[in-house]
Order: C-alpha cells, then structure tokens, then sequence
C-alpha cells in the first residue's frame, strides 16, 4: 500500500507500472486520474486550492484502503492526493488498484474514490472571476459512498 | 485541563487562526460541552458552530461526535464537510 500527500506532480505511468512490474500474480490495474476543471457550479476556475490535515488525512487514506483490503482481495493499491494551488488541466489525486482480476479492481478503485471523497480531510477552494469561495460538499458523494453499505 | 484546537478552511478563516491551546473550563469534559463553550465566544464562533451548520469534529485525528470525552493533552479539530478528490 502507498499513500502519500504531496504537492508535486505524480507520474501515473510509474505508480502504475510499481503496482504490477515485480508481481506477475496481478492481471488487472484500474486507476482512476481526478482533474481540475476549468469551469464547476457554472463559473470559470481560474485556480483550485486544496487543504488538508496532516497526519489525519494519511490516517483516513490508510483506513479506508484497508477496509477495501478487506473487502476485495486486492494485490496492491496507490492513493496519491495533490495539496496546495493546481490549475485547470493539471492531476489532483490517482487512486490505482492492483488485483488478479478485473471486476476487484475496478469495484475496490470505486470504493477507495467514494470513500476519500467524503471522509479524508481535503478542503477545496476555488478562484473564479466572481472571487475566491470554498467548495459545499454534495449529498450526491454521500450517496455514492452509502450505497457501499447497503445490503452489506 | 489544557486541549490543542485545529481549524481547517473555511473554520480558519473565520475564527482567524489555525491552531490555539485552550485553557478549558472544568464544566467543559466532551466534545459537545467545547463547542457550547466556544460559542459563547460569540461572532463568528456563535455563527459557524451554530445549529443547522454543517461542521465535523475529531480527536486525535480520529473522527469523534459530541459524547466524546475530552482528556488533558488532546487535539481537537473542528472543520467542515469535505470536498477533496
């Protein structure tokens, strides 16, 4: 498992290459790339500034990986998440899953993204021409991530 | 007894600083008992951890709800619903 927050690019070839390159059990790798967009709410984004938690936020990718650990049997996985200013266009977090067959993959990289959406501790601000506000949180990431617990 | 406080985003801005340590009262023991008691500041204490606001809270990075008993040393975090990802 990695998880790291980090302001710097990362390279989505090598952490997806690492997941797999030395384990010839792994078959599948789904990874999801989150971006900024130029435009959210209806208004231009002219920059995006992301905040954390250090320490608490590790703790909450760790836990959440996990519990997908748990519940899928997963060969790998990668959580990187971007903080500070990122511009339209440029990566915010890779969340990348190795297992020996698809369906794992694909389910637990879901997972992983449903959960860090509401429950690891990054704050979204957002520049646009209007001026700078924070982002709500949306009762449609709270449904993604509910309906992982429904029938459980 | 002595807690760290952390404010996050929006919270931060508001309150104006990141980080205090808080002196707590002896009536003030849980998490609900803090926030009565940083009401009280008034402004914009008053405002954002009003009723019918949305924040969340955790100790020691943990995220706890207003029954949490508080001990001397902890680290109290108080910010809103987030939106990383």
């Amino acid at each position: 498992m990695k998880i790291q927050v980090q302001t710097e690019a990362f390279d989505l070839d090598a952490e997806v290459a690492a997941l797999h390159r030395n384990n010839p059990k792994v078959g599948a790798v789904a990874a999801f790339l989150g971006l900024v967009r130029d435009i959210n709410e209806g208004q231009g984004v002219a920059t995006m500034t992301l905040e954390h938690y250090p320490g608490m936020t590790e703790k909450a990718l760790e836990r959440i990986v996990a519990e997908a650990e748990a519940r899928w049997a997963l060969l790998d996985a990668t959580v990187i998440h971007r903080v500070g200013e990122l511009r339209p266009t440029e990566p915010i977090v890779l969340v990348a899953v190795a297992s020996a067959h698809r369906e794992e993959a694909f389910a637990a990289c879901a997972f992983i993204m449903d959960y860090l959406k509401t429950r690891a501790p990054f704050w979204k601000k957002e520049t646009t021409p209007e001026g700078a506000h924070w982002v709500e949180a949306r009762e449609s990431d709270e449904a993604a991530a509910a309906r992982w617990s429904e029938g459980a | 007894m002595k807690v760290k406080l952390l404010y996050f985003a929006r919270l931060r801005e508001q309150f104006g600083t990141g980080m205090e340590e808080a002196a707590l009262p002896a009536e003030v023991q849980t998490l609900g008992e803090l926030l009565a008691w940083l009401r009280g500041r008034g402004d914009a204490w008053a405002r954002e951890l009003a009723e019918g606001r949305a924040w969340r809270t955790a100790v020691n990075q943990d995220m706890a709800g207003p029954e949490t008993p508080l001990r001397d040393g902890d680290e109290v975090a108080i910010f809103p619903p987030v939106t990383g990802g």
